[in-house]
């Protein structure tokens, strides 16, 4: 039999060791963050955000990804996560201690240059194609909400190797199409980012509280691939959308072991962005 | 020589008029120059056209307090706490008065500030390529490779009236050092028409020429040199202090409504006079917590031959 090939994120990738404990409760969060440190492979270059993200990176670099290596949009290279909590990506422990501080113009030359693998995003809205608008809900002119704008998401979302998004996972937040199509995802299906002539791989993961959304390798429609425990496919689709279909190896979310909670819980002891 | 020593309401008075465009937070949450921005609005600036990546609260308080008629940024908003409430009020209801929003993400505007500072009209990229933030924009314009036809954006280059440029040391010609997390403040600063820098700290020339790698931008650019310690609260400076994160959340509270907006301006900006009273306000004991807790000395460079 041929071995299986996995899908660039494969939501069944499992760790060493995985001491699952359902005694321990954890929350929304804190699995979401679990299951984001298991899309970063050893030695990759990914692009991490603030938050969750970030933290996913943390908990990666302790488990299997020792030699992974973060950027910051601001221009900062770290192989170690900041032993502070970071607020922004600026706060000087961020600064101190990095590998490489430079202009923002350079990070952002790498991945241009196709030399990040990995990126990380959190949104306002994502739709059925992956898309990510966080510049206005509803019209551009009028809009109801006037949301912060890109800041380097939209880079992101273009240009890395493949995109793993992590969101709140709410109906008026999973739409069928986006007000504003801010950070590409798909577009409308199939090969659009080729016709735009879009260099980065597009998004592999929508990483939620409810569960885990993976995209269909030739139409890149969202589907629906885990869902987390005490969720039932039935209550994420009723929190999307559109008519979300499951993909073809729909299973529970392994949730966080032991391990991965005692390090979440040592970066955030205050619970400031994985206990909110 | 000329004089470039000033203070900050001369450096504002003479440099910030009415209806220029200025760039502030280059260094995006770090180095970002409050004390510029709280003289901006003391001296009640109209019809700026602010532009900066990602400016944090900064754009958020000159715009609620109608100083700002555009702006050019990639992300607007108070980064710890969520939405900017006067941003929101300015583009959803038109308060103060109507806004005007250029959406750059963050690579396109480092590129437009790089054209700008290379004195060229645009610069190709592939980023934002079938991104709505390009579609009828003035900033940019789709185009292709001449050699292969893939497809390309254009950014249109910027080059803002002045810069204003936070630094922890300068001597009194502007020549500075700048270090800790820089942003666009390079290709910003050069892009710029003249440059404001506000220092912590006014230092002789030889201590500048000591390393020149660190220097952060020709001198010849720079029309004014401020010393103001603690120009950047609450925002941090790498060796000098940190961010002062309660202050984002305090104001995040208060700008939820107009009128709280308005009070929060009232005691921090209209009321105050100048830096040192604000730091009095805002309390030792609050300040002594930003201070660096030790220090981090690089390893030194011989420049020897």
């Amino acid at each position: 039999m041929p071995p299986r090939s996995r899908a660039p994120c494969d939501p069944q990738c499992s760790l060493a060791s995985r001491e699952v404990n359902r005694e321990i409760g954890y929350t929304a969060h804190e699995l979401m963050v679990a299951v984001a440190a298991r899309q970063i492979r050893d030695g990759e270059l990914v692009f991490v955000g603030m938050r969750l993200p970030l933290m996913a990176f943390a908990l990666a670099k302790r488990m299997h990804a020792p030699r992974a290596v973060g950027l910051f949009e601001c221009g900062l290279m770290r192989d170690a996560p900041s032993p502070e909590l970071l607020y922004t990506m600026s706060d000087p422990p961020n600064v101190a201690g990095a590998i490489w501080s430079t202009r923002m113009i350079n990070v952002m030359a790498l991945l241009q240059q196709g030399a990040v693998p990995l990126g990380m995003l959190g949104s306002a809205e994502v739709d059925r194609f992956g898309n990510l608008n966080t510049s206005h809900i509803g019209s551009r002119e009028r809009p109801t909400v006037k949301l912060p704008g890109s800041g380097g998401a939209a880079d992101i979302a273009s240009l890395a190797g493949r995109v793993v998004i992590m969101m709140q996972h709410e109906r008026r937040r999973f739409r069928e199409r986006v007000d504003c199509v801010t950070s590409p995802g798909f577009g409308d299906g199939g090969d659009w980012r080729r016709r735009v002539g879009l260099p980065g791989g597009g998004p592999c993961a929508i990483i939620t509280t409810l569960g885990m959304l993976s995209f269909d390798l030739e139409t890149k429609e969202a589907l629906l691939a885990s869902h987390h425990p005490g969720v039932t496919p039935d209550d994420i689709r009723r929190q999307t959308g559109w008519p979300l279909r499951p993909s073809a190896t729909v299973h529970e979310t392994v949730p966080p072991s032991e391990t991965e909670l005692a390090i979440i819980r040592a970066y955030d002891p205050k619970g400031v962005w994985a206990r909110p | 020589m000329t004089q470039k020593l000033f203070s900050m309401p001369e450096a504002v008075e003479r440099f910030i008029p009415d209806g220029c465009s200025v760039l502030m937070g280059a260094a995006l949450e770090s180095l970002i120059p409050f004390a510029a921005g709280h003289e901006i609005i003391r001296q009640g600036r109209n019809d700026l056209t602010l532009v900066g990546p990602i400016s944090d609260m900064l754009f958020d308080q000159l715009i609620g307090a109608g100083c700002v008629s555009r702006v050019i940024a990639a992300w607007i908003g108070n980064v710890s706490e969520g939405l900017g409430h006067n941003y929101r009020r300015a583009v959803e209801n038109g308060e103060p008065q109507r806004l005007e929003v250029e959406d750059h993400s963050n690579f396109t505007l480092a590129l437009a500030l790089l054209a700008g500072s290379l004195g060229i009209p645009f610069i190709p990229t592939k980023t934002l390529l079938g991104s709505d933030l390009i579609t009828g924009r003035r900033s940019f314009r789709l185009s292709a490779d001449p050699d292969t036809g893939a497809p390309l954006v254009h950014v249109k280059a910027l080059k803002p009236d002045i810069a204003v440029l936070h630094v922890q040391r300068s001597d009194a010609d502007g020549n500075a050092h700048c270090w800790g997390n820089l942003g666009v403040s390079e290709e910003g600063g050069l892009a710029s028409h003249g440059v404001i820098l506000v220092a912590e700290e006014i230092v002789p020339r030889s201590l500048i020429m000591s390393d020149p790698n660190r220097v952060l931008l020709p001198s010849t650019k720079v029309v004014a040199v401020v010393h103001q310690p603690w120009g950047a609260h609450p925002s941090p400076v790498q060796g000098y202090y940190g961010r002062d994160h309660a202050f984002y959340a305090e104001y995040h509270l208060a700008s939820r409504t107009r009128n709280g907006f308005e009070q929060w301006v009232k005691d921090w900006i209209l009321t105050i006079d100048n830096r040192k009273d604000y730091l009095v306000r805002r309390g030792e004991d609050r300040i002594a917590k930003l201070r660096p807790s030790g220090e981090l000395i690089s390893a030194p460079v011989n420049y020897g031959y």
